[in-house]
């Protein structure tokens, strides 16, 4: 009963509830350290152009799996192509600010 | 402060907006920082499609008195562009995360722009006049058959439309593993930091093949990972000092003449947390969006995401003052969560006499708080509000129960439309707040 009550009093431990009810799996480690890891991978496309030559040598004769609904999440499975890389083109366009 | 009177009290009123009008926002065009110089003269922003306008301030016009000058294009240019780091893999967006001004030495401007990898100077100068009367040259610039030239003149410089040109005079780059957060020009005018997720080097904007390593938090091993750099800046006085801020919510002083690599701080400035208060969401909240030093340089202010806090440089134990920016929000931290709003990065700047604080929220709004009478405001930053002069409306939301007129509930907040970025002019009560992709300029109500 006071667990519940504390719950209740403070938002925070209420929110916190909810989102464990939600996401029975999430991880026993405050929400910090999956966070920092995402945060230092910020822009990794695992891109390797030796894994991809190799992987069309072998597979000449198979098909090549082909990217899955999510572009950028990489598999094990999964060589990623330059295809599968969204096109990084400058902003040619003047920014609207000096419009 | 709620514009109900008081002689002190500031009433801000619509002056510009800049950029388009239309919702659609192109990603280019989000707005990523904004910076006045050190005479308040020009206003810079950068953008998430690595370019950097420069607004200069008019004259003020002697006749119309009621207002000060307004803020026109003074110069654009594209200052990073996108690059792909083949050796790791890596993508590396041209965003500019910062921008910083020098003090102005001579006729030209200079600033520091940085994206997550590289650093660049900019010169900024203006070309009024161009030589005229070359012996040699036509005035198209073609050559001259010497044979046909029977007289020298010498040639003089005639004026001309105003050219402002903007160039690349300094290139800092591979100095940063992880992404750059943080910039700050030493009070020295010669050296500057630059701060990422793990570390931070110490420049000299004359040296571009070599920095020094200042700060490394990086583990042995990064499975023990716990804690990463969020913001860094130089003390507004003394040159030996800096401070940094890190995602468990401590802010870290540290003295370059003790020790060539500064791991070891000099002060470390952290409120005790109440240990039955904590929960999954404690550290995520507590950690430091921005750190800012006053002008004084007593004291620094840090944002984390649900208030702002001063601080005295001579005390660590705890901040002397704490504003709440949107305590609402906490009992709203599962949503924020799974939407990634509460992983938002809010800025905070001083008034020019540290008087008052800012920062923004969601929703369009910003808030200001007035350390002296303790009254804080909620304004917004909307074209509904366009008519210059007239005094903004103060905004207030209804966290629960019975919604008053003129109230915004919580759950009718836009949490798309958000306040990251303000700055406040460093001498006037001129402000420029940037919404997803506009600039606001509010001014306050002059008799």
């Amino acid at each position: 009963q006071d667990m519940q009550e504390k719950e209740t009093v403070i938002p925070e431990r209420a929110e916190e509830a909810k989102l464990k009810a939600k996401y029975p799996n999430l991880g026993q480690k405050p929400g910090g350290s999956d966070f920092l890891m995402k945060r230092l991978q910020k822009g990794q496309k695992y891109f390797d152009s030796g894994d991809y030559n190799m992987a069309k040598a072998k597979m000449k004769n198979k098909q090549l799996p082909s990217a899955g609904p999510d572009k950028n999440l990489v598999t094990g499975d999964h060589i990623p192509t330059p295809q599968d890389l969204p096109q990084r083109k400058s902003s040619l366009v003047t920014s609207k600010l000096a419009g | 402060f709620s514009g109900a009177g008081g002689g002190n009290d500031i009433q801000w009123c619509f002056s510009q907006v800049k950029g388009a009008v239309d919702d659609d926002v192109a990603e280019a065009d989000i707005i990523s920082t904004v910076e006045f110089n050190h005479s308040g003269e020009l206003l810079a922003t950068g953008d998430k499609g690595g370019r950097v306008v420069i607004f200069q301030q008019e004259q003020e016009n002697k006749t119309q008195s009621h207002s000060r000058g307004e803020y026109n294009v003074y110069s654009t240019f594209q200052s990073h562009e996108p690059e792909f780091d083949y050796l790791k893999s890596l993508e590396i967006e041209e965003k500019i995360n910062k921008i910083r001004w020098l003090p102005q030495k001579n006729a030209a401007q200079f600033l520091l722009s940085t994206n997550d990898k590289t650093i660049k100077l900019w010169k900024i100068s203006e070309r009024d006049k161009r030589p005229e009367g070359y012996n040699l040259k036509e005035e198209d610039g073609r050559y001259r058959d010497p044979t046909t030239v029977t007289t020298l003149r010498v040639p003089v410089f005639r004026p001309m439309d105003l050219m402002v040109e903007a160039s690349p005079r300094r290139i800092f780059a591979n100095a940063h593993t992880y992404h750059i957060n943080s910039i700050s020009i030493n009070s020295d005018y010669e050296t500057y930091l630059s701060a990422d997720d793990l570390r931070i080097n110490l420049w000299h904007l004359e040296i571009t093949d070599r920095s020094f390593n200042i700060v490394d938090i990086k583990p042995a091993n990064m499975e023990e990972l716990t804690e990463v750099i969020t913001a860094a800046e130089f003390h507004p006085n003394s040159c030996n000092t800096f401070v940094y801020s890190s995602s468990k919510g401590t802010i870290r002083l540290c003295d370059m003449r003790a020790s060539a690599l500064c791991d070891r701080h000099s002060k470390l400035f952290e409120e005790p947390e109440d240990p039955s208060n904590r929960s999954f969401f404690s550290e995520i909240i507590s950690s430091i969006s921005d750190v800012k030093f006053s002008h004084s340089g007593r004291y620094m202010m840090t944002r984390d995401y649900l208030s702002v806090k001063i601080w005295d440089l001579n005390m660590e134990t705890r901040p002397v003052e704490t504003y709440q920016v949107h305590e609402y929000l906490r009992s709203k931290l599962c949503s924020l969560y799974e939407n990634d709003c509460i992983f938002d990065k809010f800025e905070c700047c001083w008034n020019g006499s540290d008087s008052i604080v800012m920062t923004g929220s969601y929703n369009n709004f910003f808030r200001m708080f007035d350390r002296n009478t303790k009254r804080d405001i909620t304004l917004e930053a909307s074209r509904e509000n366009n008519k210059p002069r007239t005094v903004l409306k103060p905004r207030k939301v209804c966290a629960s129960g019975k919604r008053k007129k003129d109230e915004i509930s919580v759950d009718s907040l836009d949490f798309n439309k958000k306040i990251l970025h303000t700055a406040w002019h460093p001498k006037e009560n001129i402000i420029a707040v940037a919404t997803t992709n506009n600039l606001y300029i509010f001014q306050d109500k002059m008799n």
